[in-house]
Formats: structure tokens, sequence, C-alpha cells
């Protein structure tokens, strides 16, 4: 029998090394695996690499794990935020590593590590200076900069509903990049709301297939903060 | 105003610029707003012109804040505001939502800026090169994928430096791709030959528009 929920928080979490590249769901709050990333706090691993929209916020979270020391390295769109201070610290320090990514092309690298391809032509960005350094096509007439796939080893997300298979919901604005992300990462760990008996979930409304979720924990904490 | 002139106008505020911006939007386009003054364009599109805003974090069909009795704390919009779902709407997730903005399916992208070139390039992403750590969200996906690209701004930074310029000072978003600016005091069209002006508001002349101006503004053939 296929049963892809874990009971505690630290089987959830076994396996990830140091040095291992997690990709981070969630646009603000919402949609944000918060408990997955306190589970990652307290297991332990370091020189992490991040993949997230934003660079986390406040105190907890991300922004912990950040001010722990924990991450190296952080690709995001969009690192700015009135309470990014925790980030913005570390930066001026020279202590944490950027790699700023246009939201779109950051979603696509992932989408194109799910889906095997290896690199891709993309106009956004073009003459500017997140394009620096990269080659440069004129494909159909329109100058294009070269993206490569950005993989994860690890993906941390949060669903709505999820059944044994690791078959996932979402909430409303709470898909964002959980659904990509999941298919970009080697092991794909996802926090739900709720879990329901396999067969429950109308295979029309299924965002995620099991396929590419290895592991599921229960986390019914309610809504975002506001 | 410190003019030499004995001109009177009134540069339209924050809320007469959506506004004017909002006449030229017709049903039937998918439309994706940039935070600051494009947001609140949506307010100035009456509900029943079927207009269908788009927010890049995965709403298609945004609609407006919600009443406080009706917040819905999973529902926000790429500015990160509580917003609510018109009938009709869905979600998507981020990659799908870009494929939207990048496969070229909105019909029209209003973003901000600080400045704008006479070739269309703008910049609206990064002032300078070391002040804080820089962040660009969609801008450049938005700015090269979606059909058109209208800006809306003030016409003059704070100490009164022009924003439709020659050249970019400032890091660009993308090259080429403005099609029309709103400003306070006009609204321009971009074409091959430079800024067109569309629109003044009453009772400032050409020459005045042009005072305020870098680039050359040129007259509607």
């Amino acid at each position: 029998m296929i049963d892809r929920i874990v009971k505690t928080m630290a089987e959830a979490m076994t396996g990830i090394a140091d040095g291992a590249v997690v990709l981070l769901g969630g646009f603000g709050s919402v949609g944000q695996p918060q408990a997955l990333i306190d589970g990652l706090i307290e297991q332990g691993a370091r020189d992490l690499t991040v993949v997230a929209n934003n660079a986390g916020s406040g105190g907890e979270g991300l922004a912990k794990l950040l001010a722990l020391g924990r991450v190296r390295r952080i690709v995001c769109s969009y690192p700015r935020s009135p309470s990014s201070t925790v980030f913005e610290d570390l930066y001026k320090a020279g202590k944490i590593e950027l790699e700023l990514v246009p939201q779109g092309t950051l979603a696509e690298r992932m989408r194109a590590a799910g889906a095997g391809v290896q690199a891709f032509f993309t106009p956004t960005a073009y003459g500017t200076k997140l394009a620096e350094g990269k080659e440069i096509r004129e494909i159909n007439g329109r100058n294009c900069v070269l993206e490569y796939a950005l993989p994860g080893d690890v993906a941390l997300i949060e669903a709505w509903q999820a059944d044994r298979w690791g078959n996932l919901t979402y909430r409303r604005s709470g898909r964002n990049f959980n659904p990509v992300m999941a298919t970009a990462a080697k092991l794909t760990i996802a926090q739900a709301q709720h879990i329901v008996e396999l067969g429950a979930l109308d295979p029309e409304a299924v965002v995620t297939p099991g396929i590419f979720v290895d592991r599921v924990i229960h986390v019914p904490y309610g809504d975002p903060p506001i | 105003m410190a003019d030499s002139t004995l001109s009177t106008f009134t540069p339209l505020d924050r809320n007469g610029m959506a506004a004017r911006l909002a006449r030229d939007v017709p049903e039937g386009w998918y439309v994706n707003l940039g935070i600051g003054i494009p947001t609140l364009v949506a307010d100035h599109v009456p509900l029943d012109r079927e207009v269908i805003f788009h927010s890049e974090n995965g709403v298609l069909g945004m609609g407006p804040a919600p009443a406080k009795e009706a917040i819905d704390p999973w529902l926000i919009n790429a500015g990160k505001q509580l917003v609510t779902l018109r009938t009709g709407g869905c979600y998507v997730h981020h990659a799908d939502s870009f494929a939207m903005i990048r496969g070229g399916h909105l019909d029209l992208c209003v973003l901000g800026a600080y400045q704008v070139a006479e070739n269309g390039d703008i910049a609206n992403w990064a002032t300078s090169e070391n002040d804080t750590a820089p962040a660009v969200g969609g801008a450049m996906d938005l700015a090269v994928g979606a059909k058109r690209l209208w800006v809306v701004m003030e016409h003059q930074t704070k100490d009164g430096r022009p924003r439709l310029v020659n050249h970019l000072s400032y890091p660009p978003t993308a090259l080429g791709a403005v099609k029309r600016v709103y400003t306070n005091l006009a609204v321009l069209d971009v074409e091959a030959r430079g800024f067109v002006v569309r629109d003044i508001v009453p009772g400032l002349s050409l020459a005045e528009l042009q005072a305020r101006s870098e680039a050359k503004l040129h007259l509607p053939a």
C-alpha cells in the first residue's frame, strides 16, 4: 500500500543534506509552508541554497532560517518588503549571496526542471542588468536570453487537501509557486491542512498528482496571518 | 507652479490619472495592473464593463478589495493586498500565470515607471547601483510579454526633472516596450518618431508640456 503520509516532522525532514538546494513555496505569507520551514530549522541542515519568491519577513520562518546563518545563497525575484530586515542586514554585510531572477523566469526555470527541459530562451530581461553575462540569441526576430533550468534537491510546499498517494489541492492564491516547485525537486515534502481518504478528491480537481510528491504531513494550522 | 506664463491648469491627481487611463480600456481585455497608481485603474472600470484583471500570483478575474465581513486571508494580489474573485474568475499556479504574461495572452499591462525614453525603453525597478538589495518581481516579464504596455506616472520627478527622456539614466526594465504613457499632464503614444501627444490637461500648452519633458514631443500626423 502506498502511504506517503508521515506522522512526525523529524520523519518528514529525513535526508535533507547540508548544501541542499531548497525550493520554498508561497507568495508573501499565503501558501508558505511555515511548519516545514520550522522543521528544517530544527533538522539542522546548513549551507543551503533557498529558492523562494521573497526573502522572508518579520523574524519567523525563512527570516529565522536566514538569521541562524543556515543559508549561503538565495534565489528570488523580490527580496524587498517592509519587514525583510533580516535579509537586508545579511545582504549589506555580505553574508548572503543573492541571485535576482525575474518572477516569470523563476517560475519557468522550475517548470523546465520539472519537465526535463535543460534550458530555454526568453525575451524577458534582454538588455537589462539581469541578462549580463548570459548568452543572447535572436530568435524569430526577438532578442532572447538563455536561462537554465532550476532543479531543487528538496521542495517544501503547502497544500490544502492531500490523500495518501500525495495527490494535492490548494487554497485560492495559496497555490502560487507550490505546484511548479513540486515538479522540480528530487524530494518533495508537502504540509497539508486536510488529509482525506484516497478517492475523496475529485480527479478533475487534483492540481498536483502524487507522482510529484514524496511525503505529506498533516498541519491543520488554519488561516494565514492577514 | 513657478510659471512665467499666465496659463492656469490643474494636473490630474493619482485617481484622475487612473480614471483617464481606465476610459481607454475596452470590454473583453485581459489586464495586469502594477503596484501603485496602476492598481487604482481597476476602481475606475465600471463592473458592467467586463474587463478581466490578472494578478501574477495566480488570480485571473480579480475583483476589488473585500468588505470587512468578506475578508478571505487566502486571497491576495501581487501587492499582497486582500482582494476578491469575480464570478467567472479562477486560480492558476505561478508558471501558468506567467505563461499568460510571457506568452502574449494579456491585452494590456499597466506599470508605473521612473523614466520612459522616446524609443519606448522603460526603467521602473532600480534607481541606483547599490542602495539596498535589488528587487524586480514580475516587471521584466510583464514589460515584454503583454500585447501592449502602458505606463502611468507623474510627468516630472518631485524635484522637477523630466521623466520623458531621450535616453534612460536608470537601469532598464525592458527595451522598446512602452506603447503609451499617461501622466498627470498628458497622454502620449510612443511611435517610431518618438512621443506623440494625444491629450493635454485643459489650460496647458504644448510648449509648456515640452518644457517639462526632455524628449522631443510631436503632434499627431
